[in-house]
């Protein structure tokens, strides 16, 4: 059933693609069974590039994004970071989960800093330039709003806010790869509207190849150059949409014919198995 | 309105008296005074003998002829419990690291622990002074067995309920495992092992009186004992004061401690 495919046979190296799947497949073991999850995912992302990965639940979106963030194995196939296979961690990724995540017991700014401390290149120099990166984290925080919220600690914040300051936390340490992982499912519509809006200057900002996991196909549209649909288990790529729409893109824009067009074309999509 | 302005003037003082810093010693001071002379008074009302229930003043009027002795048993017994609980401090973080992290641990040396915890100590002191002779010895150990306990349970919830997501964050930049439980497991225990620091040390005060009433011929607990065998309650009375006192002032240390230490929740 399971097709041995050499990497031979798909040699779909594209220079410009910072992040590349070949071939990708992954199995878990339910009560000593193997179940497929995921198979044959092929696809590319280029440099500056915003994409978003929507499917139905359970397909093994987060899987893949584990996957590129090196906390998964990569099951069959290959997943490559600038042409290097990925085989652990990679301090040039960041990452923001569903939940925000931020310690407890360090304040806004010390969270925001906690990759800093971790990422070996600025490891070193964190100590003798405390202040420059202090600075460096109170700018970003100020692109969020939350420069009067620096010193507070995570239970003073709002949801909203929360996440706002695991998006700082994602992007202090200049990641080239953004990874997000339905940062935003647990907010409510409006916080979530404005999200997008901040999410959108943040990447211009910061030109971070990005990849988004997301339920919400108004989100993927409205973030992305490129939207994925998964489908059911086992999944497979089913559909690629490109989106056009230029940029920087407004809230407005979600109401337009073009959007909602894209909107009804992945929404089919996604419906058939 | 006049009314109402008058009724809430003391109820507005006595909310912020609740709120403020000062109610948490102001307060609690109150009732304890309250306590005394309610105590005071029903002696004198019901004329209670001085063998069953000696009023306050008359246990304060023992410390002229007794202070000096209790002092220097309360410092013996304060020591007493000091050694046992910094070695159930020492062996309670141990177990804890080993039964928090260590799976193979967790299924082997907890059961066996939750076995020894379920035997009351007061058992153990008779074998211990058979083991140890009388003295100081069976009542630090005592303390200790009794302390180290809640210790050990409070390290290993504390370093097994660590939150997966948070060490993925440090473990997706590449963060070594001992980064992560610098960053995440270690601050992530700190509530936990200040918690019961607290238990543990009034558990260690509580092995040292036992083992002291028990077998040894200094301490609190042995002043008490002799104290009653002589039926000079009042002394007994001030003896039980002491350890009060001592309790009070222990217990408040550790809170200011973990206010210090764990001073996000």
């Amino acid at each position: 059933m399971t097709e041995q495919l050499s990497l031979a046979t798909s040699p779909q190296v594209e220079t410009a693609a910072v992040l590349e799947f070949r071939d990708v497949g992954l199995q878990y073991r339910m009560s000593g069974r193997p179940m497929p999850v995921i198979e044959h995912i092929s696809l590319s992302v280029g440099e500056a590039e915003f994409v978003s990965i929507v499917g139905p639940s359970g397909c093994g979106k987060t899987s893949l994004l584990r996957m590129i963030s090196g906390l998964n194995p990569v099951g069959k196939g290959q997943v490559c970071f600038r042409g290097e296979p990925i085989t652990k961690p990679l301090s040039s990724v960041g990452i923001a989960f569903q939940n925000p995540v931020l310690l407890p017991w360090r304040t806004t700014l010390q969270n925001v800093l906690l990759p800093l401390e971790v990422v070996p290149t600025h490891r070193r120099q964190l100590k003798n330039q405390r202040s420059r990166y202090e600075t460096m984290a109170q700018d970003l925080l100020a692109t969020v709003g939350l420069e009067d919220f620096q010193h507070h600690y995570p239970r003073q914040l709002s949801g909203g806010m929360k996440q706002r300051a695991s998006l700082c936390r994602a992007l202090i340490h200049q990641p080239e790869l953004l990874l997000l992982d339905e940062p935003f499912a647990a907010l409510d519509a409006f916080t979530r509207e404005e999200m997008w809006e901040l999410l959108q200057r943040l990447w211009a900002r910061s030109q971070c190849t990005s990849v988004l996991v997301t339920h919400n196909l108004r989100e993927a549209i409205f973030l992305s150059d490129t939207v994925y649909v998964m489908g059911p288990r086992p999944s497979q790529m089913v559909y690629t949409l490109k989106v056009d729409l230029p940029r920087p893109r407004t809230l407005d824009m979600c109401f337009t014919e073009d959007f909602h067009q894209m909107y009804t074309e992945l929404r089919q999509h996604i419906q058939r198995k | 309105m006049v009314l109402t302005e008058e009724l809430n003037t003391p109820q507005d003082r006595f909310g912020n008296l609740l709120n403020s810093k000062h109610g948490t010693y102001i307060l609690p001071l109150i009732t304890t005074l309250l306590l005394f002379i309610g105590w005071e008074l029903a002696v004198r009302l019901f004329s209670i003998p001085e063998f069953i229930l000696p009023a306050p003043s008359a246990i304060l009027a023992e410390i002229p002829q007794w202070g000096g002795a209790v002092a220097k048993n309360a410092w013996t017994t304060l020591v007493t419990t000091l050694l046992g609980f910094l070695a159930a401090l020492a062996l309670g973080v141990l177990l804890g690291f080993m039964i928090g992290y260590s799976k193979l641990a967790n299924l082997t040396i907890y059961p066996l622990l939750i076995g020894f915890n379920t035997i009351p100590k007061v058992a153990l002191v008779p074998l211990l002074s058979i083991w140890f002779g009388i003295g100081a010895v069976p009542a630090v150990i005592t303390a200790f067995l009794l302390a180290f306990f809640p210790i050990a349970v409070n390290v290993a919830i504390g370093l097994a309920t660590v939150e997966t997501e948070m060490q993925d964050v440090l473990v997706s930049l590449g963060a070594s495992r001992f980064e992560v439980f610098q960053k995440v497991g270690l601050p992530h225990t700190m509530p936990y092992l200040f918690a019961s620091l607290k238990v543990a040390i009034s558990q260690a005060f509580i092995g040292s009186v036992i083992a002291e009433t028990v077998a040894s011929n200094g301490g609190i607990g042995y002043v008490i004992l002799s104290a009653s065998s002589n039926f000079n309650v009042p002394l007994a009375f001030l003896a039980l004061l002491a350890l009060a006192v001592m309790g009070v002032i222990l217990y408040s240390f550790f809170m200011v401690l973990e206010k210090r230490f764990v001073h996000w929740i």
